[in-house]
This record gives structure tokens, C-alpha cells and sequence, in this order.
């Protein structure tokens, strides 16, 4: 099958200092997969370069069948790719329901915005409960809530979340794998970027390891759980 | 008591423009972060479009009420699109330039605009030849002409529109939520240029307004009118608290009501010394202004 995403030969540098060095990587329909990685890997500047916020030196990258290396990051959004980015970044004087609203900007039915805001609310009831209050007033867990329904407002068909359990208890980071889960039953693919491997990958289909700007391993998230390399490097023992 | 009247009245109705172009001063800093030192230029250069429009239609619009909203539309026009022009040529390309060279650059701006202005109309003032004379009304005493209330009505009016804008609307949202965290609103798929030149047109078409109400008060325009205004406007939105729409209207009446009481009991030279000796006492004991309370963020 034609995966919805394919990257190939991305090079990315900031400056002098190479932060991709040719990557391979691609999402299928339905799925999630998780990117995997220690600090400066190389994880964010992925999905940041999809996004369309940093621009790639060489490779491109094809999403539903067309290229959108070189796209303006709405239309980005509009074409079905959200990317959620790293510490939320919610609008914290905006309300839960403002910051939703923002999420449809690119929708230009109200309808459909209201409709997908009502879902969120089914997803994540506690939104419901605190839709007049300001985003800054959330907890982090409510906040990482906060961002992924933001995205789903505007109907993606692949959502990218770039480290949703970062700073999180452990408890709230099984709800937020949760969310993901029902999320991508819900039919929406996810490209899931963590330095918790081990959460990652019990929610994950596949999965790639990405180190200095390349993949060093990928294979199915199974795979890659009794992997010694991954477990000994990612996992802890 | 009926000199106590006239001063609020009059106080009022100087604060009524001096907020609209306080509005444009306060969102543009509010969403790029930049003080627009050009902006008081806008305005000056609304009171010129206008001039120009009296004077190629003068026989045409005759002199009425209708003519002076005319005039403002077409003012508004103008420096609306001068304020997406000068954005898109003078301050987009400086974006992620440190915020040091867009203000120089906003400096820059101010004179390019002072000075163009001069060699297209001469240094010398010109005489706007619409007024706010005529009819008036007596208010427990006060007078105000009905052209000066038509004024006020419209500055009202056109504040109650942008609150709701900004308030209500999809673009008022994303202005906010660009104020905020401009890259987060790429990834949601906000077109940020666009909401951005949008507010550049929206808060010079306000000055603009009020560059004509001030022609129609005063009765005279210079192509320097619009440099002590900016620095009024800025005074306002600090008072009121800099990026809070609601904080910039009420610095503006705030300071309206100053100016308008110092001049009438200490004189006229103590207008300006009252307005920026409040800058000053804002920027040290307040710098958040009136309104400008900050929210609790957790992390």
C-alpha cells in the first residue's frame, strides 16, 4: 500500500551544524509510528520539516502522492498534516474553547469546526468542564490534552506529536497513549516523536530509531521492544 | 460647574482620537511586538488623504456630515493600505531581525513619511475646509458642535466594531493567539503574513480616521501633526496597558481628561509636560498599565 507520508533523503542543517543527514522514514494509512531517539537525534527537526517551519537542504517529502517539501506550513495543515509541537504550546490566555477554535482556522465551515470541538469534548471530557477557563490555567496533563484536541479540530488525516508525555506523571502519560490510541482507531494516522520508548512503543506499530540525523533501526514496534540494542540504549534493562 | 462640563466634554472628545490611534499603536504591538513609531505618521497621513479628497471633491461632497464620513472612508482606505505596504516592504522582510533594527526601521519610516509628505504639500500648513462649527448642543452647559459628537459617535462606534472583531471573529483569534506564540499558530495552520497585514490594515485605517477628525477639529494640518500624536497614542496604550485594546481606549480617555484640566487650569504649555510626566510615572510604577494584568501560567 501507498504509505500517506514518505520522506526520502532528507538533509536538514542549522547553520553549519547537520541536524539530518539523509532520512528515510514513512507512515502508512492508519498507522502509528513512533519515532525514537536521544536528544538532538534529530526528532523534532523531522517533523518540524514536514510541518514546513524549517526548511530541508536535500530530499523530499511526499504526503497523499504529492510533494510538499517546499510547502507554506497552512497549507501544510490544510493538505491534513497537524503537528503538535513540543511543551504544547497552547494559547494560554485564550480559553479551552478559543484554543480549539484556533485549531479549525484552517475549516472554513463552522459547522465542522463545532462538530469537531464536540468530539474533542467526548474525547477528553475534562475540556468540557473547563472550556471557559484560560489555557494557562491547566495542569500539564490538561495542557498536552489541550494541544492534541487543538489539532483534531482541524481534521487531520496524519497527526505528529512531538514528545505529548514530556514532563508528564506516569499515570497521566498512560491517559494521553490512551487518547492516541482511540484517536487513531478513529481512523487518523499518528507520527509519534518520545524519549519514553517504552510508552511509545506499547502504542506504536512500527517504529524507527533515529541517531546523528539518521535511522539506525526500524521494524515493528514489537521488534524493536526485545531488540538488545534498543533495549539496552532506550529501554534500561 | 458648566467650565467643569466643557472640559470633560472637551477632554472626550480629544480622547476619542487620540485612542483610535492608540488602538493601532496597541494591536500592532500586541501581535509583532513592535513599537510602530510610524504610526503617528498614519494618522497624519489620513488627515492629508483627506485633505486631498476635500479638495479634488470639495464642490461635489459639499460640507455637510455626509461629506465628513466620506472623507473618513476615504482616509481609511488609504492609510490602511499604506500600513499593509509599509509592513510588507519595511517590517516583514526584519521579522527575525533583533528587535533593535525594526525599530530603527519604524524611526526610518516616520521621517520617509514626514518628509515625503512635506515635498508633496509643501512644509507650510494647510487649512482643512470642513469644520466641526454649526450646530451645537448644550449639554448641563457644555457645548459641542453636532459635527463633533457625529465624531465621537463614529470613533464609538468604530471601537465597538474592533473589540468585536478581535473578540468574536476567527480573524480576532488568530490575531490573539499570534500575539502569543506566532509559531504555534503556523502549526495550526494560520496564515500568519496575512493576519498580520490584515492588522496593519485595521489599525492604520483607524489613525486614519482620526487624522481627519483631527483636521476637521483643528482646522489645520502640518506634515509634523502626526509626531507628538504617536508619542500621545503610545503614552495612551502604555497607561491602558500596551497590548490591551480595551487598556489602549481607556488610557486615551484617561489622558484626553488630563490634557483638557491641565490646560485650563495651568495652561496650555503644560499639556505635553502632564501627558509624558504620566508616561514616565507609568513606566516606573506600573509598567503593566491599568489593565494589563497578567494571567498565572502554570508550566
Amino acid at each position: 500500500m501507498e504509505p500517506i507520508l514518505d520522506i526520502k533523503g532528507l538533509e536538514v542543517a542549522y547553520g553549519k551544524v547537520e541536524a539530518l543527514r539523509g532520512l528515510d522514514l514513512c507512515v502508512g494509512e492508519k498507522e502509528i509510528v513512533a519515532l525514537l531517539g536521544n536528544n538532538g537525534a534529530g526528532k523534532s527537526t523531522t517533523v518540524s520539516t514536514i510541518s514546513g517551519v524549517v526548511r530541508s537542504r536535500a530530499g523530499t517529502i511526499t504526503a497523499f502522492g504529492r510533494d510538499i517539501t517546499a510547502a507554506a506550513p497552512w497549507s501544510i495543515v490544510e493538505r491534513g498534516i497537524v503537528h503538535v509541537p513540543e511543551g504544547r504550546r497552547i494559547f494560554s490566555r485564550l480559553t479551552v474553547h478559543e484554543n480549539l477554535q484556533v485549531g479549525g482556522y484552517t475549516v472554513r465551515e463552522t459547522a465542522t469546526v463545532d462538530k469537531r470541538i464536540k468530539q474533542v469534548y467526548e474525547l477528553f471530557p475534562r475540556m468540557a468542564e473547563r472550556r471557559h477557563q484560560q489555557g494557562g490555567t491547566l495542569s500539564g496533563g490538561e495542557q498536552q490534552m489541550l494541544a492534541i484536541g487543538r489539532a483534531m479540530v482541524a481534521g487531520p488525516r496524519l497527526i505528529m506529536l512531538d514528545e505529548p508525555s514530556m514532563g508528564l506523571a506516569p499515570l497521566v502519560v498512560a491517559q494521553v497513549m490512551d487518547a492516541i490510541r482511540s484517536i487513531n482507531e478513529a481512523g487518523t494516522s499518528v507520527l509519534l516523536i518520545e524519549q519514553n520508548a517504552r510508552a511509545a512503543l506499547k502504542v506504536a506499530h512500527r517504529g524507527y530509531v533515529i541517531d546523528s540525523g539518521r535511522v539506525t533501526l526500524t521494524g515493528p514496534a514489537g521488534d524493536l521492544r526485545t531488540d538488545p540494542q534498543v533495549v539496552e540504549a532506550y529501554l534500561g534493562a | 460647574m458648566h467650565h467643569f462640563i466643557q472640559l470633560v466634554v472637551s477632554g472626550l472628545f480629544v480622547g476619542s482620537f487620540y485612542a483610535l490611534v492608540a488602538l493601532g499603536y496597541s494591536m500592532v504591538y500586541g501581535i509583532i511586538k513592535l513599537l510602530n513609531f510610524a504610526h503617528g505618521d498614519i494618522y497624519m497621513l489620513g488627515a492629508f488623504a483627506g485633505f486631498t479628497v476635500l479638495s479634488v471633491g470639495a464642490g461635489a461632497l459639499g460640507g455637510g456630515l455626509i461629506a465628513l464620513i466620506a472623507i473618513m472612508i476615504a482616509a481609511m482606505a488609504a492609510t490602511g493600505t499604506f500600513g499593509v505596504i509599509l509592513e510588507r516592504v519595511a517590517y516583514r522582510p526584519l521579522r527575525s531581525a533583533p528587535r533593535l533594527s525594526v525599530l530603527i526601521t519604524a524611526v526610518g519610516a516616520s521621517f520617509a513619511l514626514e518628509y515625503g509628505i512635506a515635498v508633496a504639500f509643501g512644509p507650510n500648513p494647510q487649512v482643512y475646509q470642513i469644520g466641526v462649527t454649526g450646530g451645537t448642543l448644550n449639554i448641563a452647559g457644555a457645548r459641542i458642535t453636532y459635527a463633533q459628537l457625529a465624531m465621537m459617535a463614529i470613533a464609538v462606534l468604530l471601537m465597538i466594531a474592533l473589540d468585536t472583531l478581535v473578540r468574536k471573529t476567527r480573524s480576532g483569534r488568530a490575531m490573539r493567539a499570534i500575539a502569543q506564540d506566532p509559531k504555534a499558530c503556523l502549526l495550526m495552520g494560520v496564515n500568519v503574513d496575512r493576519v498580520i497585514a490584515r492588522t496593519f490594515f485595521i489599525g492604520s485605517a483607524l489613525a486614519g480616521a482620526a487624522g481627519v477628525m483631527a483636521g476637521a477639529y483643528y482646522g489645520k494640518i502640518d506634515f509634523l501633526m502626526g509626531f507628538v500624536i504617536g508619542l500621545k497614542a503610545f503614552t495612551a496604550a502604555v497607561i491602558g496597558g500596551i497590548g490591551n485594546l480595551r487598556g489602549a481606549v481607556l488610557g486615551a480617555v484617561v489622558l484626553g481628561l488630563l490634557e483638557s484640566f491641565a490646560v485650563a487650569y495651568l495652561g496650555s504649555e503644560w499639556r505635553d509636560v502632564f501627558a509624558f510626566g504620566f508616561l514616565i510615572l507609568f513606566l516606573t510604577v506600573r509598567p503593566t498599565g491599568l489593565l494589563g494584568e497578567r494571567v498565572t501560567e502554570r508550566v
